[in-house]
C-alpha cells in the first residue's frame, strides 16, 4: 500500500488539498454513504410501508391492487380482534420490561458497585455470553424445558407445583430471558459512571441504604433504565417467533402481521398493522422525552 | 432552525413516497374475471416449446418430505441421483402452507413448486405459473388418467403442471394416551374432550374445511355439500365449532417438526396430521398411529408447476419429469405417505402393498377425500342462489378463531 508512492501521492495530495479548503465537501463525502443508507433503506422503507398500507389486494389471486383506500386502517382500528391482540401485545411488552428491570437492576448494581474488578469482568462476559447463541436455539431450548415432562416441571414437582406450560406466561418468561442483557448493560454502564463518593456522601449525611437508593442511585440511573426499557419494550412488541415456539395457541401483533404477509398474502393490511407498533413506539419515545431522560443519555 | 429541519424531513418523506408511487405504476395487476367456469380466466401465457441446455441449478418450493437430499435420513435421498443425472443443483425451500407457497412463487425467485389445489388455481389466475408442455415430460404418459387435466391442475384442457401424488390429512394420536383408538374427528372437536389442552390443529385458514367436513357428516340440517363451499350460515357454524375447539387446543402447528416434537413430549396427544409427520414420529420411537376417520378427510392432490418468471426452466422441467418417474415417484410417495401419481411407481415401492394401502388407483376412496381447493365467492358446489365465503374471509375468520 505504501509502495506506489511517487506516482500515487500527487493526486492524493491534491485531493486532500481540495478537501482541506472545502470543509463542506469533506463533510458531504464523509456522510453521504451513511446518509444514503438512513434515507434510502431506513426512512424509504418506512415510507413504502406507509404508502402500501393504503392499497388493497385482490381476494383470489392475492395480487396487490394499487388504488387508494383507507379500508385497512379502518379494519385495524375497528376490528375487535386487532384491539384484543394489541392490548395483549402491549401487556406482554410491559410485563417483560418490568421483569427485566426487576432482575436487571440488582444484577447491574452488584456488577458495578459490589463485585471486585476481576468478578466484574467475569460477570460482564457472563451477561453477554447468551447473546452469542442463536435466538432460535434459545427459544427452542425453553420449549423443551417448559414441555410437560421438561426440566421446569421436574424441578417444581417436589414442591407440589407445576410449570406454566406453553402460553403467554411462558412467552413473557422467555422474552425476559432473551432481552435481559439489553437491560443489564445500559444500567451497568450508567451505574459505573456514578461516582462511589456520591454513595459515601449520602451515607455520611445519615441516609440509610434505602434512602440512598431512592434519592441518589435511582435518579442517576433513570436514563439508563429508560434506555434499557426502550430495547426490551420495542423488541417484545415486534416479536413473533418466541410466541410461536412457546406461546401455545396465543398470538401477538407480530403473528398477525406475519400471517397477513405469509398466509393471507395481504401485504397492505400487514403494512397497516405494522403501523400499530410504530405508533406505540412513537408514543413511548414521546413519553420518555417528556421525562427528560433522552437528554441525559 | 427547527422549522427548516422539519421541512427537510418532510421533503425526505415526500421523496420516499413519490419513489414508492413511481415504482408501483410500473407493473399492472391482472384482475380475474369471476364469470368464467372455474371462477376466473387465466392470463394468456405460452408453454415452453423446447428444452434448452440445463442451467445448472433449480430452485424448488416444496412440501416437507418432497425433496429429500439425505438430511432427514441418509437413506432417503432422491435429489442426489437427479443432480448426477442432469447436473442441475437442487435448492429447496420447504413451505409450511399453501399460502406460503403462493407468496414464495410471487417473488419470482423460484422455478417450480409442488402446489396443492388451494394454491394451484390462485397461481394460475395471478399468472405466477405458466402452462406446461407435457410433450417435454416423457413420464407424463404413465400418470394415472384420473389425475390428468383436473380442475385443480388445468384450465380449459390446458395442463398447468405434472401431477405429483395425493393423499388425505389424517388423525394422529398417541396410542399410550388416547384410548380407545379414535375413529372420528369428534375427538378433536368435543368441548368435553378428556384430552383438553393436548389437542393440536393445523395452523392455516384451510383447516376451517376440516370443521366443515365434520359438520357435513354430523349436522345434516346445515346441508353442507362441499367443505370448501360455505355460505354465511354454514361458515358461521364451522367457525363456531373451531372457536369451541380452541378451548381444548394446546397449540396450533404450522411447522411439521414442531408437531413431531410436541407428540414426542406428550404436549400434543391427538390432532390432525400428515403421514410424513407420523412416519417421523414413529422413527423417533413415539407411540403414535395415524388413521383416516369415518367422516372422511380433507386431502391434497399436488402438482409440479413451472414459474412464469423462472430463470431455470429447463432444469425445472427435468425435475418435474424426474419426480414423476417411477423410481423417484415411488420413493417420495413412500416417504411422504401418499398415493403416487405414476402407475409404474406401484411396482417400484419397497412395500409392495403401498399402492393398495394408499388407494393409488381407487377412485371411490378418493371420493371421500376433499382435496384442498381455494374457496371463492362463486360456490364450488354449484349453488347459484347464494354467495360463498371467499378465501380472504376464511383468513380473517381464522385469525379471529385464534383470538
Amino acid at each position: 500500500m505504501t509502495q506506489p508512492a511517487a506516482t500515487g501521492r500527487r493526486p492524493g495530495r491534491r485531493l486532500s488539498g481540495v478537501l482541506h479548503r472545502h470543509p463542506g465537501l469533506r463533510l458531504g463525502a464523509l456522510l453521504s454513504a451513511p446518509a444514503a443508507w438512513l434515507v434510502g433503506a431506513y426512512l424509504g422503507s418506512l415510507a413504502v410501508l406507509l404508502v402500501s398500507a393504503f392499497w388493497t389486494t385482490d381476494a383470489f389471486t392475492g395480487n396487490v391492487v394499487r388504488s387508494f383506500s383507507t379500508s385497512n386502517f379502518r379494519a385495524v382500528l375497528t376490528s375487535e380482534l386487532y384491539r384484543t391482540v394489541t392490548i395483549r401485545t402491549v401487556t406482554v411488552a410491559v410485563l417483560v420490561t418490568a421483569l427485566c428491570t426487576t432482575i436487571g437492576l440488582p444484577i447491574a448494581f452488584f456488577m458495578a458497585k459490589v463485585a471486585s474488578p476481576r468478578l466484574q469482568r467475569a460477570l460482564v462476559v457472563a451477561v453477554l455470553t447468551p447473546l452469542w447463541a442463536s435466538y432460535l436455539v434459545k427459544a427452542f431450548a425453553w420449549r423443551v424445558m417448559l414441555s410437560g415432562n421438561g426440566v421446569v416441571n421436574w424441578l417444581l414437582r417436589p414442591l407440589g407445583l407445576s410449570g406454566p406450560g406453553y402460553g403467554l406466561t411462558a412467552t413473557v418468561l422467555v422474552l425476559s430471558y432473551l432481552w435481559l442483557p439489553y437491560m443489564i448493560l445500559p444500567v451497568y454502564a450508567g451505574l459505573d459512571r456514578l461516582p462511589n463518593s456520591l454513595l459515601d456522601a449520602s451515607s455520611d449525611l445519615g441516609a440509610r441504604a434505602g434512602r440512598t437508593l431512592r434519592s441518589v442511585v435511582l435518579p442517576a440511573i433513570f436514563p439508563a433504565v429508560v434506555a434499557g426499557s426502550i430495547f426490551t419494550f420495542s423488541l417484545s412488541l415486534g416479536d413473533y417467533i418466541t410466541v410461536q415456539i412457546v406461546g401455545g395457541k396465543s398470538q401477538l401483533i407480530g403473528n398477525l402481521i406475519y400471517s397477513n404477509v405469509g398466509a393471507a398474502n395481504n401485504r397492505p393490511l400487514a403494512a397497516a398493522l405494522a403501523a400499530v407498533p410504530v405508533v406505540i413506539m412513537i408514543g413511548y419515545l414521546a413519553a420518555v422525552k417528556r421525562t427528560g431522560a433522552l437528554e441525559n443519555l | 432552525m427547527p422549522s427548516t429541519r422539519s421541512m427537510k424531513l418532510a421533503a425526505v418523506i415526500a421523496a420516499g413516497v413519490l419513489l414508492a408511487a413511481a415504482c408501483s405504476s410500473g407493473s399492472k395487476t391482472k384482475k380475474a374475471d369471476k364469470k368464467a367456469p372455474q371462477g376466473f380466466t387465466a392470463p394468456k401465457l405460452e408453454a415452453l416449446k423446447a428444452l434448452g441446455s440445463g442451467e445448472g441449478k433449480v430452485n424448488i418450493v416444496a412440501w416437507a418430505g418432497y425433496v429429500e437430499d439425505g438430511s432427514s435420513d441418509p437413506k432417503v435421498n432422491w435429489v442426489k441421483p437427479f443432480e448426477t443425472e442432469t447436473s442441475c443443483k437442487v435448492n429447496v425451500k420447504v413451505a409450511a402452507s399453501s399460502d406460503e407457497m403462493v407468496s414464495l412463487m410471487k417473488t419470482g425467485d423460484y422455478d417450480t413448486v409442488s402446489a396443492s389445489g388451494d394454491a394451484s388455481l390462485r397461481l394460475i389466475a395471478s399468472g405466477d405459473v405458466e402452462p406446461v408442455n407435457t410433450a417435454l415430460v416423457p413420464n407424463y404418459a404413465d400418470i394415472f388418467d384420473a389425475l390428468k387435466n383436473q380442475p385443480w391442475n388445468s384450465v380449459k384442457g390446458v395442463a398447468y403442471g405434472i401431477p405429483h401424488g395425493r393423499g388425505a390429512n389424517l388423525l394422529m394420536y398417541r396410542t399410550d394416551v388416547v384410548k380407545p383408538a379414535p375413529d372420528s374427528w369428534g375427538v378433536v372437536f368435543d368441548a368435553n374432550s378428556p384430552y383438553k389442552g393436548k389437542v393440536t390443529a393445523y395452523d392455516s385458514p384451510i383447516y376451517i374445511a376440516d370443521a366443515a367436513l365434520y359438520l357435513m357428516k354430523t349436522k345434516p340440517d346445515l346441508a353442507i355439500k362441499n367443505p370448501f363451499a360455505l355460505d354465511d350460515k354454514q361458515f358461521q357454524a364451522a367457525v363456531d365449532l373451531l372457536k369451541g375447539q380452541r378451548a381444548i387446543v394446546g397449540e396450533y402447528w404450522g411447522d411439521y417438526l414442531k408437531s413431531v416434537q410436541a407428540f414426542k413430549s406428550k404436549d400434543s396427544v391427538v390432532g390432525t396430521t400428515w403421514q410424513v409427520i407420523a412416519n417421523l414420529a414413529k422413527a423417533d420411537k413415539t407411540p403414535v398411529e395415524a388413521v383416516l376417520p369415518k367422516e372422511g378427510a380433507t386431502g391434497w392432490s399436488d402438482t409440479w408447476m413451472i414459474g412464469t418468471k423462472a430463470k431455470n426452466k429447463t432444469c425445472a422441467y427435468k425435475w418435474a419429469n424426474y419426480i414423476a418417474s417411477p423410481k423417484a415417484n415411488a420413493a417420495v410417495a413412500e416417504w411422504f405417505g401418499e398415493a403416487p401419481s405414476n402407475k409404474k411407481a406401484c411396482a417400484e415401492t419397497a412395500d409392495k402393498e403401498h399402492c393398495t394401502t394408499f388407494h393409488a388407483a381407487d377412485e371411490d376412496y378418493f371420493k371421500q377425500v376433499w382435496y384442498w381447493t381455494t374457496p371463492i365467492k362463486a360456490c364450488l358446489d354449484g349453488r347459484t342462489d347464494v354467495q360463498c365465503k371467499d378465501y380472504s374471509e376464511w383468513t380473517t375468520a381464522w385469525q379471529t378463531i385464534k383470538g
